[in-house]
């Protein structure tokens, strides 16, 4: 069965060894002269306090050529790695039998249909999480100047931090539980549908909603976020608004600016402890905005900060990809049922 | 000795629609068998049925004694040759051969390389560019190589040219002339099958119409001539299975208990044709004929 299975992914494993050749000496010939541009931008060195912010811009504005381009197709290709794997060597490991009826073959050869499934999702399976594993040790390495650059000054551009959702979902092990819940998924979706196309769409469409699902809804619960309470600077505060009973309502960004450190929320409270609610102050009843906002800030307001810090990604990246593995589990036994219903085409 | 098939009210649906209905039989080993019967007669579920790829939704069925597609031991004991002779397109001759030494403990290699030569097969070429009677050798040379007990072919040359087709029936019947070995194939083409089949299973309808061997449905089955299909007028314990309705003189097929006395009934014996044919019109008329007398009463 180790034979059939490596006889029919091996075009596959060839045109991505391919690739992933191409992608690491492309990335191992430019970093050089990124990482020359790194030491001797002064980030190494510099104070969080003063002046990172100032040397992390000069560094990123003097980033030129292919070099920021080559960062960002590289977290492109994160993304679109597993997907493509489960799009391409997922969905059809069933669902191209059937359609060819090849499947008459395989499972009356002497081997069980579960034997037959059971070294695929292995053998293929473990290619996947090979594949985009090392994917995403090459990606990590090439970017590591510029994600340290970044995380110091998230508010350049785009705002990418390691926590963040552009690079967390394609940095450490994350990707390799992609890889394998995308391939289960593909499998699964072929062995239940039994038709390759609409088997692919279907493995996209779940894995892009399942990823967004996790992204936006679920990681910020993985693990307990730490609180902090700052001093409201007027700087951050974005408006006001007319609460129950007249009261005032001040928004503000948070104004918390631990390094590379993900706010979940933030509360602004009084002197009290509770969340600010107050009449409006007399400037705050005129026109001009920053006489009300100095005048907000001799209310002495605090904001309280629930975040998670930067030491805590390796814990957010461990369980995540757990929670994907599971999912990747209970897909595989799935499509064990599947295959063993009593009607297949 | 264990049959070859053995089934006891074995059905199998899809939805609402009956595939194969309440079917009874008892094949010994050692023949070989033709399902006959017209194109979605329930033909290929009864064949998944025997190899495992479908699990009854009623009834049993035992395949040399064993439960279908139940373990490497029982599949390793049925050669399939699927319909149309399913193969990997991507593969080539010689890979197929590998793939089937690698999955199959009792594979015979050296068969397997002779029948590859001798049917001038190249090794290199890739199954998705042969031909219909090139691919329908080949698949039956993986069913042969794995040295099965018995041989399950769906239709192997209803797509076959007939120089293939020949070719083909003479490679099945070198195989089975060398070993002891059960076969069973299915045809819409008795033609096909008349050559080979010592016994014979009529399938219409989802239903087994007839099973036996060949020689004893021939002696028990004669066409009577002049007579009417009149119960109360036929040889005793016979049964018509179908009547001309408008030929002169009149023909009736049926199915009689012993020798006819030739002076009251004259007619002869019948073909295996006439046998097919005549099972096949009556399980097509019966629907016809039940509608007919609920629209009389």
């Amino acid at each position: 069965m180790m034979w059939l299975t490596w006889r029919q992914l091996r075009a596959q494993i060839i045109a991505t060894a391919a690739v992933m050749a191409a992608v690491a000496s492309i990335l191992s010939y430019t970093r050089p002269a990124l990482v020359h541009l790194y030491d001797n931008s002064g980030i190494p060195t510099c104070n969080v306090n003063t002046n990172c912010a100032a040397l992390v811009t000069r560094f990123l504005d003097e980033l030129s050529g292919i070099k920021p381009a080559l960062y960002f197709l590289s977290i492109g290709l994160m993304f679109a790695a597993p997907a493509i794997i489960g799009v391409f060597w997922g969905a059809p490991l069933v669902a191209r039998e059937v359609d060819a009826h090849t499947y008459k073959v395989a499972w009356n050869q002497s081997i069980t249909r579960t034997r037959w499934l059971t070294v695929k999702l292995a053998v293929v399976g473990l290619a996947a999480m090979a594949t985009v594993g090392l994917l995403s040790l090459i990606v990590s390495w090439y970017s590591s100047p510029i994600d340290q650059a970044v995380t110091l000054n998230p508010r350049h551009g785009i705002s990418l931090f390691r926590l963040g959702p552009i690079l967390f979902d394609t940095r450490g092990i994350t990707p390799i539980g992609y890889a394998a819940f995308a391939f289960a998924l593909g499998v699964t979706a072929g062995a239940l549908i039994r038709r390759t196309i609409p088997a692919m769409a279907a493995t996209l469409a779940g894995f892009v909603a399942v990823q967004i699902v996790m992204t936006d809804f679920i990681r910020q619960h993985l693990a307990a976020p730490a609180h902090a309470i700052v001093a409201l600077g007027t700087a951050n505060i974005d408006g006001i608004s007319q609460g129950v009973n007249n009261s005032m309502t001040v928004h503000a960004t948070p104004s918390f600016s631990q390094v590379g450190a993900w706010v979940l929320s933030s509360q602004i409270i009084g002197k009290t402890g509770q969340a600010f609610q107050g009449a409006f102050t007399q400037a705050c009843l005129g026109s001009n905005f920053q006489n009300c906002t100095a005048s907000i800030g001799k209310l002495h307001l605090r904001q309280t900060i629930a975040y998670l810090p930067a030491s805590r990604f390796w814990t957010l990246q461990w369980r995540e990809a757990t929670i994907f593995m599971i999912l990747t589990v209970l897909l595989a036994g799935m499509s064990f049922g599947a295959i063993s219903r009593r009607r297949v085409d | 000795m264990t049959d070859a098939l053995r089934s006891q009210g074995l059905g199998m649906r899809y939805g609402h629609r009956h595939a194969l209905a309440d079917c009874t039989l008892s094949i010994p080993a050692g023949h070989v068998v033709g399902l006959v019967g017209p194109n979605g007669a329930g033909k290929t579920t009864l064949l998944h049925l025997a190899v495992g790829l479908l699990t009854p939704a009623s009834g049993t069925i035992e395949v040399l004694g064993g439960k279908p597609g139940s373990g490497p031991a029982q599949l390793a004991k049925v050669g399939y040759v699927a319909q149309d002779t399913p193969l990997y397109a991507g593969l080539t001759v010689a890979d197929h051969l590998k793939l089937g030494a690698h999955l199959n403990p009792g594979w015979d290699m050296a068969v397997a390389a002779e029948r590859i030569e001798r049917l001038r097969l190249d090794p290199r070429q890739k199954a998705g560019k042969m031909s219909g009677g090139q691919r329908a050798q080949l698949a039956l040379t993986m069913a042969i190589a794995k040295n099965p007990e018995l041989l399950i072919m769906d239709e192997p040359i209803a797509s076959l040219d007939p120089l293939a087709r020949s070719d083909f029936l003479r490679s099945l019947a070198d195989f089975t002339a060398a070993r002891q070995v059960s076969v069973v194939l299915s045809s819409h083409l008795l033609g096909d099958l008349e050559r080979i089949c010592d016994y014979l299973i009529v399938l219409v309808g989802s239903r087994v119409q007839v099973a036996g061997e060949v020689s004893d449905l021939l002696a028990s089955h004669r066409m009577l001539t002049g007579v009417r299909a009149d119960p109360a007028i036929m040889p005793p314990g016979s049964t018509v299975i179908s009547a001309s309705r408008d030929g002169r003189p009149r023909m009736v097929l049926a199915r009689v208990a012993g020798p006819v006395d030739e002076t009251a009934w004259p007619g002869g014996p019948i073909t295996l044709e006439d046998l097919v044919l005549a099972y096949m019109s009556r399980a097509t008329d019966a629907p016809r004929r039940e509608s007919a007398l609920k629209g009389q009463s």
